[in-house]
């Protein structure tokens, strides 16, 4: 009997798996699940890389024209030009300043966090930054609009303010001196990067071994020296990793930046003038042309150049990574 | 030698573990009297760490002398590498560590609050168990130390270097590529002694050991512990080590930990390393030393 | 090796300096400079969390009451933000209703069947692209797709299509970790005990996750509230002027539980507001539908860890 008992446990043992096991649905659901986004990035992809290039393909406008820095979009004037470096360059610069502005701010956050701020200190700063994280574009955007472009505003005008040295040579330059600047546009900016580039560098920070830390403070250096001279070294790929995922954020922001930045396709010059972004161009006119027509396409290819630069970063940061990785 | 009468009077004064603290320190007062042409390097007395509510260790009075090695012995969670880590204040790093009592390096509390810990751990370095180069050339691992001292004159540097290097025997090995390799493509007991010479470079008085060769193999073990001989002429070490019979090797002083009911580390017996190893004065020494416990 | 020793050894060194000398003052000073700044952007962070806050609670002094939450916007008077507010409610729950369950059966995948291949690394890859393209390329995205090539025309589907694409990498990624947290341990038990990889999974590793599912659900809920961009071309940017609830008809575009009708949200509201409105009360209106977004906000971050907390607490208790 009980020989007989084992003798069929051997025997399912070895059975064939049931039709359902052969299957396996659930992975198979899964699967799908998680392979969509591979759908999703190919689909937008293709789609925006057709339609931008529709500039060029159908409307016959040459590269050449598009590098230029003139915007004369509207099919009824005489000369319709569709110069997109204004665009580029407005992003890249307001971009620049607001990295500029913001890097040193976050690393310094990321630091106090990792190396300098006590258990409770941290509770505080931690869930602080996280409703940063949270709070909409278009709040902040409000916020620019209410109390940072008044500021500026003032600021530009006031009479100390242009009597400084630097700062005031860089107010006393050309632009409307209403406020609405690519200095607010990059203030905003600064401030909606400010979590993301914080909590990747703290990420780095406290991925280093405890042991580099003590090592260091054990040879009687002062903790600042411990930070400069081993941590930041050591975090650096870590740091970078945040300052490109910044950036993308930053470049891709539209309509904060779009409603501080005063929207003036010119190439920037200085920074109390008011100028455009690539977002800023798309947000305000893409509702007021019409599908197929040159102007609107000129909008695609602007977002085919945004789309550029957002995988660009991706590939720059599994480039970091794998060094990284490497070393 | 003030000093040890000074604790035994102290000692009596002192109301709890009386009569075991009264023989321990009159053990010490004998031992200090046997070798008095050396000077008291580090002191300690009545010394008390705490982590929050844990009393990690409990009332240790002890002394250092000069060119010596002292090893603290004992079973884990005896307290020792705790009661090392008080010498240079590393403990300073744990949040809510606490030190009560004295600990004096040339007769200066260190415990002070006022004392500047940067210069403190210049003059008393310290090795860890697992050995832990910075990211970075052998020559800069080296030149760390001196370089945050604000020495940034080449040839010194370089000399420096050399001299750390050649103390710690690692010069020869690492001579050719001091520059191009990193410190932590270094095999396990060279990279720790790459962290002795990063010590030696800041130019210390006393050298701490945290289980420095733990993590090495027998021959690297046997390396460092040549190397620590050699050290001894020029530097007060002080070395924790579960390892007895590196302890009877190379120390001259031997120092037994052990935890009390309330898992409280405290000090059994201090005595020279001979003595220790052969007829020790307490029952719990023997029996650790012997094997039956720990 | 010992000549060297003793040469250059603490004997031939001078007498040594007090431990209350401080050595090279100067980066002494940097650490204590060091020190005060570090905390100094600490502090700074909090203040302008606090300032926003305080500023945004003064501005709604007197615009926030019931009947701005309630009323149908007005021409003459403040009026209220209900169609708007109400869309965006509708907006949050129909693109949670397709992101949760995708997201959480990917998050699945890529912690408990996801192998060190290609694929993995193809998905891994997509989804860091997808979260790093500009959210008005999303809207783009959506409508080429939904109003254009599916003629559509302005939805909330659409707009919760392009919505649930553009955070479906952030659910996923959540569920992953919370899943990824749950201990190995649980899982060999299980399947030693003979139950199937998939029994598995829904019976031992699900219910031990749902902490951590639960906070990554609201987390990607209070960044779906609060997105424009995405919608400014998929859901529409018109003023909707009153909504009748006991229109029940779905396919009826008046009916404001359809998903087939224009729906401008609060955040696309403010937008349009600031750059075209020309009322007498634009800016009250404007920092009212501001200070609910940042309430909401502040209640979605809070509910997070409220609740992530709560189901800790009742299921390691249980």
């Amino acid at each position: 009997m009980a020989q007989l008992t084992t003798a069929n446990r051997m025997a399912s043992l070895r059975a064939a798996p049931s039709f359902g096991e052969r299957i396996d649905l659930p992975r198979r659901v899964v699967f799908l699940a998680a392979a969509s986004m591979i759908g999703i990035v190919v689909l937008l992809l293709g789609f925006i890389t057709w339609q931008g290039l529709q500039l060029f393909l159908k409307d016959g406008v040459p590269v050449t024209q598009v590098l230029s820095s003139t915007w004369q979009p509207d099919s009824t004037s005489p000369d319709v030009t569709f110069g997109l470096l204004p665009f580029i360059a407005g992003t890249v610069f307001v971009t620049a300043v607001a990295l500029l502005i913001s890097t040193p701010l976050s690393v310094g956050l990321a630091l106090f966090l990792s190396e300098v701020a006590p258990r409770w200190a941290r509770a505080i700063v931690q869930p602080a930054l996280e409703i940063f994280v949270g709070i909409p574009s278009v709040v902040w955007g409000w916020l620019g609009i209410t109390i940072l472009v008044p500021f500026l505003s003032d600021t530009f005008h006031h009479d100390l303010a242009l009597s400084l040295p630097v700062v005031g040579e860089v107010f006393r330059a050309p632009g409307f001196l209403t406020g609405f600047s690519w200095l607010a546009g990059s203030l905003v900016l600064s401030i909606m990067v400010l979590p993301t580039i914080t909590s990747v560098s703290f990420d780095a920070f406290r991925a280093i071994p405890q042991e580099l830390r003590t090592g260091s403070l054990a040879l009687g250096t002062t903790r600042w020296q411990t930070i400069r001279h081993i941590l930041i070294p050591a975090a650096l790929p870590g740091v970078l990793t945040a300052v490109v995922l910044g950036m993308t954020r930053a470049a891709g922001e539209a309509l904060a930046v779009q409603m501080v930045i005063g929207n003036t396709p010119v190439m920037p010059q200085a920074i109390s003038q008011p100028v455009t972004t690539l977002t800023s161009q798309i947000t305000l006119d893409m509702g007021n042309t019409v599908f197929g027509e040159p102007w609107q396409d000129a909008l695609w290819t602007m977002s085919l150049v945004l789309l550029i630069i957002s995988v660009a970063s991706v590939v720059l940061v599994r480039v970091i990574n794998k060094r990284r990785m490497a070393s | 030698m003030n000093t040890g009468d000074e604790m035994l009077v102290a000692s009596t004064t002192y109301q709890e573990p009386l009569i075991r603290r009264v023989e321990v320190s009159a053990s010490l007062a004998a031992e200090a009297a046997t070798t008095v042409e050396r000077e008291i390097k580090i002191a300690t007395s009545h010394v008390s760490i705490s982590y929050g509510e844990k009393v990690a260790v409990r009332d240790v009075s002890l002394q250092i002398q000069d060119r010596s090695i002292m090893a603290l012995i004992g079973p884990s969670g005896s307290g020792k590498s705790t009661f090392l880590r008080c010498f240079n204040r590393m403990n300073d790093l744990i949040p809510g560590a606490r030190v009560e009592g004295e600990v004096s390096l040339d007769g200066e509390n260190v415990t002070d609050p006022d004392v500047s810990v940067v210069e403190l751990r210049r003059r008393v370095g310290m090795v860890f168990q697992r050995p832990n180069p910075f990211p970075m050339s052998i020559y800069e691992n080296v030149a760390y130390g001196p370089r945050r001292r604000g020495l940034n004159d080449r040839g010194k540097l370089e000399e420096l270097v050399e001299t750390s290097l050649k103390r710690a025997a690692l010069w020869d090995e690492v001579k050719d590529d001091l520059r191009r390799k990193s410190g932590l493509a270094l095999s396990g007991g060279q990279q720790q002694r790459l962290c002795i010479a990063r010590v030696l470079a800041t130019e210390p008085e006393v050298i701490l050991m945290d289980e420095p060769a733990s993590a090495l193999d027998p021959v690297s073990t046997l390396r460092i512990e040549e190397l620590m001989r050699e050290l001894r002429e020029a530097y007060t070490i002080v070395i924790v080590t579960h390892n007895m019979q590196q302890a009877a090797r190379v120390s001259d002083v031997t120092a037994f930990f052990t935890m009390a009911e309330d898992r409280a580390g405290y000090l059994v017996e201090v005595g020279p390393t001979g003595q220790i190893f052969t007829r020790p004065n307490e029952r719990l020494t023997e029996d650790y030393i012997s094997g039956r416990f720990g | 090796m010992t000549a060297t020793a003793t040469s250059a050894g603490s004997g031939s060194r001078g007498p040594a300096p007090s431990l209350r000398h401080r050595p090279s003052g100067g980066s002494i000073l940097a650490d204590r400079a060091a020190t005060v700044v570090l905390w100094g952007t600490g502090v700074f962070v909090l203040l302008l969390l606090g300032a926003i806050i305080l500023h945004f609670a003064m501005a709604a002094w007197g615009v926030v009451s019931l009947s701005f939450v309630l009323d149908d916007p007005s021409d003459a008077a403040l009026g209220g933000i209900m169609p708007v507010l109400w869309n965006s409610v509708y907006m949050l729950a129909l693109t949670m209703l397709i992101a949760v369950p995708v997201g959480i059966l990917g998050g699945i995948y890529m912690s408990e069947y996801a192998g060190d291949n290609a694929v993995t690394s193809a998905i891994r890859f997509a989804e860091e692209a997808i979260s790093s393209v500009p959210s008005i390329v999303v809207g783009l995205f959506g409508l080429i797709l939904f109003v254009d090539n599916f003629h559509m025309g302005f939805t909330a589907l659409g707009g919760a299509l392009a919505l649930t694409l553009f955070n479906l990498p952030l659910m996923t990624r959540l569920s992953e970790q919370a899943l990824r947290a749950v201990p190995q341990d649980e899982r060999s038990a299980s399947l030693a005990l003979g139950a199937t990889k998939w029994q598995t999974i829904r019976h031992v590793v699900l219910p031990l996750a749902i902490p951590g599912l639960v906070t990554g659900v609201i987390l990607t809920a209070g960044r779906v509230f609060g997105e424009a961009a995405v919608l400014l071309f998929t859901s529409g940017i018109g003023t909707p002027a009153h909504y009748d609830f006991a229109n029940l008809d779905l396919t009826n575009p008046a009916s404001p539980w359809s998903p087939f009708r224009p729906a401008t949200t609060l955040s696309v509201y403010i937008w349009k507001l600031q750059s075209e409105g020309l009322g007498a009360f634009k800016n009250q209106i404007v920092d009212g539908s501001a200070a609910i977004l940042i309430s909401m906000v502040l209640v979605f971050n809070l509910g997070a860890r409220l609740v992530g907390r709560l189901l800790t607490r009742k299921l390691t208790a249980a």
